[in-house]
């Protein structure tokens, strides 16, 4: 991987430019504006439907400096392997010169859910192109429905908490994982508010040859319900009390991106959020023991899987 | 340049292709489209194409991919048929509003339910609305002149849009046909070279493909596709002129068969076409005026041209090889008895649906639907307007 240095970074422009439409404190225009400074080529980017997508191109507007595609929801990696492969093809016939990035983007919905068939079948081709998902852990978009993102017991409009049944009923999906399965050369696992770590991940995954994939959480302060400014902090939390590791897996060789020096409990990231405040009501205390006894498998499983234990 | 050779309709799109020789393709196996997609492949691992070939995991991404490429300055393609096509749904308008100037030959099979392999139309007729180009197809020579002239149309700088190259399955698909295919060079020439003005792969001038478009603008936009689609008409019949000028094959529209001094005609589209001129011709030798329009374009639909070629019959029949469900016969009808009416026709119009999941079409069926038009020319009365050929009641 080339030098990272963040101070020649922070003078690139933007390729996210400012007066999109999305809310103030949402995670996805951070994490975009990260990512496209890994790279300093013209990037064609896609979105999937989503609340990235209906916030930045309101016709006649459109936010992004550089080329951009929105087809529809599910479809963002079949999207983006047509235009790589229109690329590789104009390049062979030497139509074309020069080096172009192909980032597709989606949410939770679009990624781990809808689109669920046409990133694996992307990754499984092999075409030159970055994935990258920002979970939010719900359907923002549509109003905050589950998704096989949402964690367990999040209360969603489709997973409202009731009399009976307290939140969605399903662990998150591991999509790293099955995305990993797929060997390609780079998967990595990341958040916005370690940035270091996350445009170093980015720059690793336009660096390599094939497909890369980046997932990485993204808040929603009307989703998660909290305040604005409170998102980083939460993100933070996410990856202190392990519920959302920082990975990788380059070429196979898995790698934990941070260890916290002593696990913080799972309700430093439960308690901000509105979404899971009927936890906190005395009857539903058991749940929160057994979402910190799935998040301590997890880890464990990780910590074998990277060789620290 | 022309060579006579003797392919199956398959066989003659996949050759089609690799004379275009696209920069993409992005296709998924089907019944019974799936030969081109097997010969395409083989044509790629031979090194006789440059095209990128993509094999995509589902007909949605191989409609979604061939966006991507073609909104990159690409030329794309893909083929499919009924259950295919019918998952390209979505995509296939989000093809056409986006002006992108895919070509795909549909391979005609029923739709599911129940499941067939077998020919009708239900597949291309339910994307009729979707924006896209129809060319149809009475046997492989023109299947294969419908694919070469397709791009010269749709990439027209007022048009614009994708065209479906539909051809009957099996009935042409499968079988051995004899026909001219011209030279490589002259393809080459023909479609001559793609350069859209605007591409995802311009760095230097970026655009935004499908921006989200509300009431202030969306309404406009859709005004603009119906007006490509009013231009699509008339680069039709001009690639269609110059087509004929380099082979001496084709026509614009439609194809008049015995049409001129006929009383009772029948309107179709397809492979049953041919069948019909048979009928046609048994039945002038018995002194029956007897006459057809065959159909190759569908969409736009030439209403005027189509009212025009038809005003001196006195009965008309209209063959539809899918069923609309509506209670008012099959769409090919709607289209005709509509345009019949804006013309003042008294022009007495029944329909005839068939071939519904490959069920054969005979001469003595068509013979016996011309008789029915004798009738309603004698008695001047229609009992049924809208009847099932060739089915068990
Ligand atoms: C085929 C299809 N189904 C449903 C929708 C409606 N829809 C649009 S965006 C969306 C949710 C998007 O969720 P996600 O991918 O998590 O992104 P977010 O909005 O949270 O950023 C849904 C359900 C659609 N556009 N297309």
């Amino acid at each position: 991987m080339s030098k990272v240095d963040l101070k020649e970074i922070a003078k690139q422009e933007e390729e996210l430019t400012g007066g999109h439409r999305l809310c103030s404190g949402c995670g996805a225009s951070i994490i975009v504006r990260q990512v496209m400074r890994a790279t300093e080529d013209p990037v064609v980017v896609g979105i999937a439907t989503g609340c990235l997508e209906v916030s930045t191109t309101i016709y006649p507007y459109t936010a992004w400096k550089g080329s951009f595609i929105h087809n529809a929801f599910e479809n963002v990696a079949a999207t983006i392997s047509g235009a790589e492969s229109a690329f590789r093809s104009l390049k062979r016939q030497g139509k074309l010169e020069g080096d172009t990035k192909f980032l597709a983007i989606g949410g939770d919905g679009g990624t781990y859910d809808i689109g669920f068939q046409s990133l694996s079948g992307a990754l499984e081709r092999g075409h030159d192109m970055v994935y990258l998902c920002y979970d939010n852990g719900a359907y923002m978009n549509t109003g905050i429905q589950r998704s096989s993102a949402t964690p367990r017991n999040a209360s969603t409009s489709t997973s409202p908490d009731g009399e009976v049944i307290p939140g969605k009923q399903q662990f998150k999906k591991e999509l790293t994982d099955i995305v990993a399965a797929h060997n390609i050369p780079y998967v990595a696992q990341a958040s916005p508010h370690n940035f270091r770590d996350l445009i170093k991940k980015a720059r690793k995954a336009f660096e390599v040859e094939g497909p890369a994939f980046l997932n990485v959480l993204a808040q929603c302060p009307r989703g998660w319900r909290h305040p604005e400014g409170e998102g980083l902090d939460i993100l933070r939390a996410a990856t202190d009390t392990c519920f959302w590791p920082l990975f990788e897996v380059e070429n196979g060789e898995w790698k934990l991106n941070y260890i916290p020096r002593e696990k913080a409990p799972i309700t430093d990231w439960l308690k901000p959020q509105g979404r899971f405040k009927h936890l906190f009501k005395d009857k539903n205390k058991y749940l929160i023991d057994e979402i910190q006894e799935h998040v301590d498998q997890r880890w464990e499983t990780l910590l074998h899987r990277t060789g620290e234990k | 340049m022309s060579n006579q050779v003797a392919l199956t309709g398959n066989e003659a799109i996949a050759n089609a292709m690799r004379q275009i020789n696209p920069d993409v393709v992005a296709a998924y196996p089907i019944t019974p489209q799936t030969e081109i997609v097997q010969i395409f492949s083989q044509f790629v691992a031979d090194g006789e194409v440059d095209t990128d070939f993509v094999t995509v995991e589902s007909e949605h991404s191989a409609m979604s991919a061939s966006v991507g490429a073609s909104a990159s300055g690409a030329r794309a393609m893909t083929a499919t048929a009924a259950n295919g096509l019918a998952l390209m749904w979505e995509i296939l308008y989000i093809a056409a509003s986006t002006r992108l100037p895919i070509v795909m030959p549909v391979v005609n099979r029923a739709l599911s339910g129940p499941i067939n392999i077998h020919c009708d139309h239900s597949d291309s007729m339910g994307a009729r609305d979707s924006g896209w180009i129809q060319l149809y197809a009475e046997n492989a020579q023109e299947a294969y002149d419908n694919t070469i002239q397709a791009f010269k149309i749709g990439e027209h700088e007022d048009v614009k849009l994708p065209v479906m190259v539909n051809m009957d399955g099996f009935i042409i698909s499968h079988a051995v046909e004899n026909f001219n295919i011209l030279a490589d060079e002259d393809v080459q020439e023909f479609i001559g070279e793609y350069n859209p003005e605007h591409t995802l792969l311009d760095a230097e001038n970026p655009i935004t493909v499908g921006p989200i478009d509300l009431q202030d603008y969306y309404f406009e936009h859709k005004r603009q596709q119906s007006e490509a689609v009013k231009h699509a008409k008339k680069v039709v019949a001009e690639v269609a002129e110059e087509y004929n000028e380099l082979t001496g094959r084709g026509f614009s529209y439609f194809e008049e068969y015995k049409l001129d001094d006929a009383e009772v005609g029948i309107v179709a589209l397809g492979s049953t076409t041919g069948t019909a001129k048979a009928a046609v011709d048994n039945l002038r030798d018995e002194g029956i005026k007897a006459g057809l329009l065959k159909l190759r374009l569908y969409r736009p639909f030439p209403a005027e041209e189509i009212t025009e070629a038809l005003s001196n019959l006195k009965v008309l029949a209209v063959l539809d090889r899918a069923e609309t469900f509506s209670d008012t016969g099959g769409p090919v009808f709607a289209d005709i008895r509509s345009a019949l009416y804006n013309a003042d026709s008294e022009i007495e119009a029944v329909n005839y649906i068939y071939g519904l999941g490959g069920r054969d079409t005979q001469v003595d069926e068509i013979e016996a639907v011309y008789k029915d038009l004798q009738d309603i020319l004698e008695s001047g009365e229609v009992e049924e307007r809208v009847q099932y050929l060739g089915v068990r009641e």
